[in-house]
């Protein structure tokens, strides 16, 4: 009878042997993105509490240049700008992750159980997701917060929901020709529970467009929340905040560009920490899904 | 090794293709009627929405002359005692005959009020999005033509940035670097005299459909990129290179067909992302369109406008978002 | 015309592993040469070479490709293009993605012509008559969508040829094609290289093929020519211990053959070393083989033969061996109730009927293969019966008790006691989970073993199927497509089932990782499992089973014991089929 091997790789050393799930972690894109976000998120926390002025306090005269001890000058109340660009980070920083977080698994759930049990399931999530994607995410929030007022948590609510059903959309995209696939067919034939099947089978194969949706996720609702604060409905005054920053200094910006410009920097880089992620997540997925 | 399946081989009779073509009508059919029940679920969203805002409508136009007995009887005859199911049907009754009741902050129409600020809207939005298109297809084309040259790594980097930015952000970085601080091309705001149209003043509309555009450009042509790179790796290319077909036949007459298709949904996409965006490009720029008067009929507690402008703006995404789903529908 | 005389070819990685490895081959005008090669030998990457084309990663790093004066590899980026089409043309494996989906027939054939309109006109509807398609203009406006299978083959055939090329390289334009079809295509090739005098490099896995449309034949194996010759001895009388094996590992439809697997793995492409390639696996290795890599050089007893094999002329040249597999004594008297009874059924979807009133038994011990053509309904039938599908009537019995049409209705024993296994390797198992894991499902979730006494268990059954312990830990990309099929085979065996569904488990092996599986299954049907073993292949219908069926368009249209139907059918769809079936030919006793 015949011995069979197993192939042994070509280069003789051993292989680092690696599970396929933590491919996503070799790419320097999503590694510096994972970076981007830590590093803005330490630095809304710590600097909320290490400001060297009060953000709040006015200590200057309205749209004064820097110098003087404030390094980026002062706000249209003035304020000093620096204080308020590292107070103002701190909603965003808590309220972005949460909502990117809370929109993927709840969107991933839809999209996993509509594709996965089909039929009436699936038609009414489904219908449900078209509602709520019928409205663009700010006008969702904005509606909803305009009538009921702007409180953080009702925020993070109102975009959660505003991008899970994009989030169901994809997974369900994702997931339809998971359950198709031969091995998923067998466990259910073989009466596999469906709880196993779902968390072992299912879920572990959707690795990649999670990481992309997380990505694409945080991006928009860090987009989202800065914008709601941009038009006055998000964090109120005088509580700073990047965005509600952009709005209150424009009418400033020839004569005292920072006011703008800074909280502009953070809420890109806080932004672009996502869109790395999410490029780079699908960068992995491209290149590894063309080997068979 | 694969061995021709089945169902492709009962797909290649010939009666096939004549099945596939009706089962698409009737799949259109279907998505439609679901497209009315979900539009009508919208706005049941929205109605009931701006129910749950605090104060009487009656007592906001009253206004100081709200006296309870008086309240009392203007709320009758508003038909505010009504169930809410009854005024929804009323609301519902007037909107499809465009009629969306009066406005509480100055007792006009509704549909008067709007009329002007939803005609400036649409214009930007559909200069922003005529302008989108042409620009998309040549970045992208382009990109994919001279893939992992610098060209393609300057776009895709230049792309992901602008990508990632929230409007608001990509307009005050125009207003920056153009309209005041780096160069004073364009005006930073684009408020226009009343009665005049925004066409008639060009140069105030360059920094607000250049932030829709840019947005806009960025997004589809990474899209179109992708799909002609997907088209150009494509066995029917590689068969084509080997038939000697020369590379500019093989991109345009070869691949670019193949490649447009999957990219055509996205274009509706594209128009409706930039009618989302109206609200926050038109507060930045101060620009009169439906997206400011929303804001200031919120401030106002003007129920029926922004129940209409809500409702307009959310009909218009979905009908967008709606052609995309059935132009992928129609493909497969 | 002119033929093509290839020199020390040779495609390189980026790492300096050689894809094609110093090849040189010649082949005169109207003759064709068959390169036979398994998955891995490098004959795809050679086939493209030829046209001075390498695929993103790879590059032709030395030697020359000459038509007449010409040498392919070194002309200009202008000249290269237009000798594409003109003195060397190909012939695509798969025409249903080769062919641009949107543009119509006449615009892919025209762009291949230059000249006046009404000449490129009525060379397109020579072409077109040659190869048996019609001319006229509705066929030409249309795209490849609206084409059968056979039909785009030919197109394809149409499009390499209408400019009159020299060469004309083809790359398995059959795989994939039923028998018939194939038959034709192989024909016309055949016909069109006498007729026009074109030289043919016909590209294959399968060796009755070759044997069947080639002059020629070259062997080769990772990377490298290790066997060429005139096609008739080769295939007779294989001298490199290579062929030797690759061919006592085809079955035969004319005789029930005992299939002998190949022990091992091709090696993968890596930087060269010294040595010969196939000494891992080669019964007759010694350590001279491993000093240094052998040349190829002529055999002496037929120095028209060359030989890449130190040993060559030490081994007699001797018809390979072929060793007769027993028959397998069904007693159906003893049996009363027949493990599986499938009667009257019938299957469809979207509308369509695919099964009419279908009858199968199977006893125990007893492998039935169904046989039929694409579209037949034998993917639909053994699906039926295993409740991945739901028929629309008729019965479906295991040891007597009915079985409700969807698999998640019936009981749990009926469920294991049907077990299913799939065509594609690459799909049927958990890519996320080690191999281990995924053969202990049914262990963790059904008998609750604990850890210890599963991972006992699971090495039993890897044991079974002869995969290594180890196999346990690693991930299915780690494996090969034969071994991922026997893992599959375990995981069906570690619910203890009473029936066996093969569905084209080997079709999309490699013959001699199929002969490994074939004789896996032989083992197992010794031990007393019954099976349903579903495919095209007549070959192995004849090597491992008992009792066949064969299906037409959703309707049995004979069944007998295999030795009865494939040596004296009875239905004259049968005959035509097993008229069309190529086997390698035997030399004569």
């Amino acid at each position: 009878m015949t011995a069979l091997e197993l192939p042994v790789p070509a280069a003789a050393a051993a292989p680092r042997r690696r599970r396929p799930g933590l491919r996503m972690l070799r790419s320097g894109q999503v590694r510096w993105g994972i970076a981007l976000i830590v590093l803005m998120l330490a630095l809304a926390l710590i600097g909320r509490f290490t400001t060297p002025y009060d953000p709040t306090r006015t200590i200057a005269a309205p749209f004064a240049r820097p110098g003087d001890g404030l390094l980026l000058g002062a706000d249209y109340l003035g304020r000093d700008v620096l204080s308020r660009v590292m107070a103002g980070g701190i909603n965003l920083a808590w309220m972005a992750p949460s909502a990117a977080i809370a929109s993927l698994v709840l969107g991933a759930a839809v999209g996993i159980v509509s594709a996965y049990f089909g039929g009436a399931t699936d038609a009414v999530l489904m219908r449900l997701m078209d509602v709520l994607l019928a409205f663009p995410a700010l006008l969702f929030t904005l509606l909803f917060v305009s009538v009921i007022g702007p409180s953080p948590w009702l925020l993070v609510t109102l975009v959660t929901i505003g991008l899970m059903p994009g989030v169901a959309r994809v997974i369900r995209g994702a997931a339809l020709p998971l359950v198709q696939r031969e091995f998923v067919r067998w466990s259910r034939a073989v009466g596999v529970p469906t709880g196993y099947i779902l968390t072992r089978e299912i879920l572990p194969n959707l690795v990649s467009p999670l990481m992309v949706e997380f990505g694409m996720r945080l991006m928009w609702s860090v987009g989202t929340l800065a914008s709601i604060s941009f038009i006055g409905y998000g964090i109120q005054p005088p509580e700073s905040d990047w965005g509600l920053m952009v709005s209150e200094n424009r009418n400033g910006l020839a004569a005292q560009p920072w006011a703008v410009v800074a909280p502009v920097i953070c809420i890109v880089l806080f932004t672009i920490g996502g869109n790395l992620i999410a490029e780079g997540a699908a960068r992995v997925v491209a290149r590894t899904e063309g080997v068979k | 090794m694969t061995t021709i399946t089945e169902t492709e081989v009962l797909a290649t009779q010939p009666g096939a293709v004549m099945r596939r073509r009706t089962g698409w009508v009737g799949v259109a059919l279907r998505k439609l009627i679901e497209a009315v029940i979900t539009l009508l679920l919208v706005s049941v969203c929205v109605f009931f929405a701006t129910q749950i805002m605090p104060g009487n409508a009656a007592a906001v136009l009253l206004g100081t002359h709200a006296t309870p007995e008086r309240v009392a009887a203007l709320s009758q005859q508003l038909g505010l005692n009504d169930p809410l199911l009854v005024q929804y049907g009323r609301w519902l009754g007037g909107v499809l005959h465009g009629d969306f009741g009066t406005s509480l902050a100055n007792g006009r129409p509704v549909s008067q009020l709007i009329a002007t600020p939803f005609t400036n809207s649409l214009f930007l939005a559909a200069v922003a999005v005529i302008l989108t298109l042409p620009l998309s297809l040549i970045a992208g084309v382009v990109a994919a033509q001279f893939k992992d040259t610098w060209i393609d790594k300057t776009f895709l980097g230049s792309s992901m940035l602008a990508n990632a930015l929230p409007d608001f952000i990509i307009g005050t970085l125009l207003v920056f670097f153009f309209g005041t601080t780096v160069f004073k091309i364009f005006p930073p705001v684009s408020i226009i005299p009343l009665g005049t149209h925004p066409w008639d003043f060009p140069a105030k509309l360059v920094l607000p459909v250049a932030t829709l555009v840019i947005g806009g450009v960025m997004y589809l042509s990474r899209l179109i990129r992708v799909s002609v790179i997907d088209a150009l790796s494509s066995e029917y290319a590689e068969m084509a290179h080997l038939k000697g077909i020369s590379r500019s036949r093989l991109l345009f007459v070869h691949a670019l067909p193949n490649a447009l298709a999957p990219a055509i949904p996205a274009a509706s996409l594209v128009a409706a992302f930039t009618i989302g965006g109206v609200v926050v490009v038109e507060y930045l720029f101060n620009y009169p369109g439906m997206g400011v008067l929303l804001l200031q009929s919120i401030g106002a507690r003007d129920i029926p406008t922004i129940q209409a402008i809500v409702m307009i703006i959310a009909a218009i995404y979905f009908v967008f978002n709606f052609i995309a789903d059935l132009i992928k529908v129609g493909r497969d | 015309m002119a033929g093509i005389q290839v020199q020390d070819l040779r495609v390189t990685l980026a790492d300096g592993s050689r894809l094609v490895d110093d090849v040189s081959l010649s082949v005169e005008p109207g003759r064709v040469l068959g390169v036979v090669g398994e998955s891995g030998s490098g004959k795809s990457t050679l086939s493209l070479a030829l046209l001075g084309y390498a695929r993103p990663g790879a590059a032709i790093t030395g030697g020359s490709v000459r038509i007449g004066d010409d040498d392919i590899l070194s002309l200009p980026p202008r000249a290269l293009r237009q000798a594409r089409g003109s003195r060397i043309a190909y012939v695509p494996q798969d025409p249903a993605m080769a062919l641009n989906p949107v543009l119509s027939i006449r615009t892919q054939l025209e762009e291949m012509l230059t000249g006046g309109k009404q000449a490129r006109r009525d060379r397109i509807r020579e072409v077109l008559a040659a190869v048996d398609l019609p001319g006229d203009d509705a066929f030409l406006a249309r795209s490849a969508g609206h084409l059968s299978g056979g039909q785009k083959q030919r197109v394809g055939i149409a499009m390499a040829i209408v400019a009159r090329p020299d060469v004309l390289v083809l790359d398995e334009p059959t795989t994939g094609l039923d028998v018939t079809t194939q038959a034709k295509v192989l024909e016309l090739v055949a016909q069109l290289c006498r007729a026009d005098q074109m030289a043919a490099i016909y590209i294959s896995h399968d060796v009755a093929v070759i044997a069947d449309v080639a002059d020629d034949v070259a062997v080769m194996y990772a990377g490298q020519l290790v066997e060429t010759g005139a096609a008739g001895p080769t295939v007779t009388d294989p001298a490199h211990p290579y062929t030797r094996a690759l061919l006592a590992s085809v079955p035969d439809s004319r005789v029930r053959l005992q299939l002998q697997a190949i022990p091992g793995r091709a090696p993968q492409p890596a930087p060269p070393w010294d040595g010969c390639r196939f000494a891992d696996r080669c019964a007759l290795a010694t350590d001279s083989c491993r000093r240094a890599t052998p040349a190829l050089t002529a055999l002496a007893a037929d120095p028209a033969r060359q030989v890449r094999c130190v040993r060559r002329d030490e081994l007699d040249v001797v018809p390979r061996a072929r060793v007769i597999a027993p028959e397998h004594p069904i007693d159906e008297a003893a049996a009363s109730i027949p493990v599986l009874d499938v009667s009257a059924l019938t299957a469809g979807y979207g509308g369509r009927q695919v099964l009419f009133d279908v009858d199968v038994r199977v006893h125990a011990g007893e492998c039935v293969a169904i046989v039929g053509e694409s579209g037949s309904g034998k993917s639909t039938l053994s699906q039926c019966v295993a409740g991945l599908q739901e028929r629309t009537g008729g019965s479906v019995r295991l040891d007597g008790e009915e079985l409700a049409p969807a698999a998640q209705r019936r009981p749990r024993a009926a469920r294991h006691g049907v077990q299913y296994v799939f065509q594609n390797p690459y799909a049927s198992l958990n890519p996320r989970a080690t191999v281990g894991e995924g053969i202990g499902v049914p262990l963790r979730s059904f008998a609750h073993l604990g850890g210890k006494v599963r991972r006992k268990r699971v090495i039993e059954l890897l044991d079974r199927v002869e995969l290594p312990a180890q196999a346990a830990e690693r991930y299915p990309s780690e494996l090969s497509g034969g071994q991922r099929q026997r893992a599959a085979i375990a995981r069906a065996l570690a619910c203890d089932p009473r029936l066996l569904i093969c569905d084209e488990v080997t079709s999309a092996l490699d013959v001699s990782v199929q002969a490994a599986v074939v004789e896996l299954l032989r083992g197992l049907l010794d031990d007393g499992l019954s099976m349903l073993f579903v495919t095209h292949n007549f070959a192995v219908v004849r090597s491992l089973a008992d009792t066949v069926a064969v299906l037409n368009r959703g309707e049995v249209v004979e069944h007998g014991s295999v030795r009865r139907v494939l040596d004296a059918p009875a239905h004259e769809y049968t005959e035509r089929l097993l008229a069309d079936v190529l086997d390698v030919p035997v030399a004569a006793a």
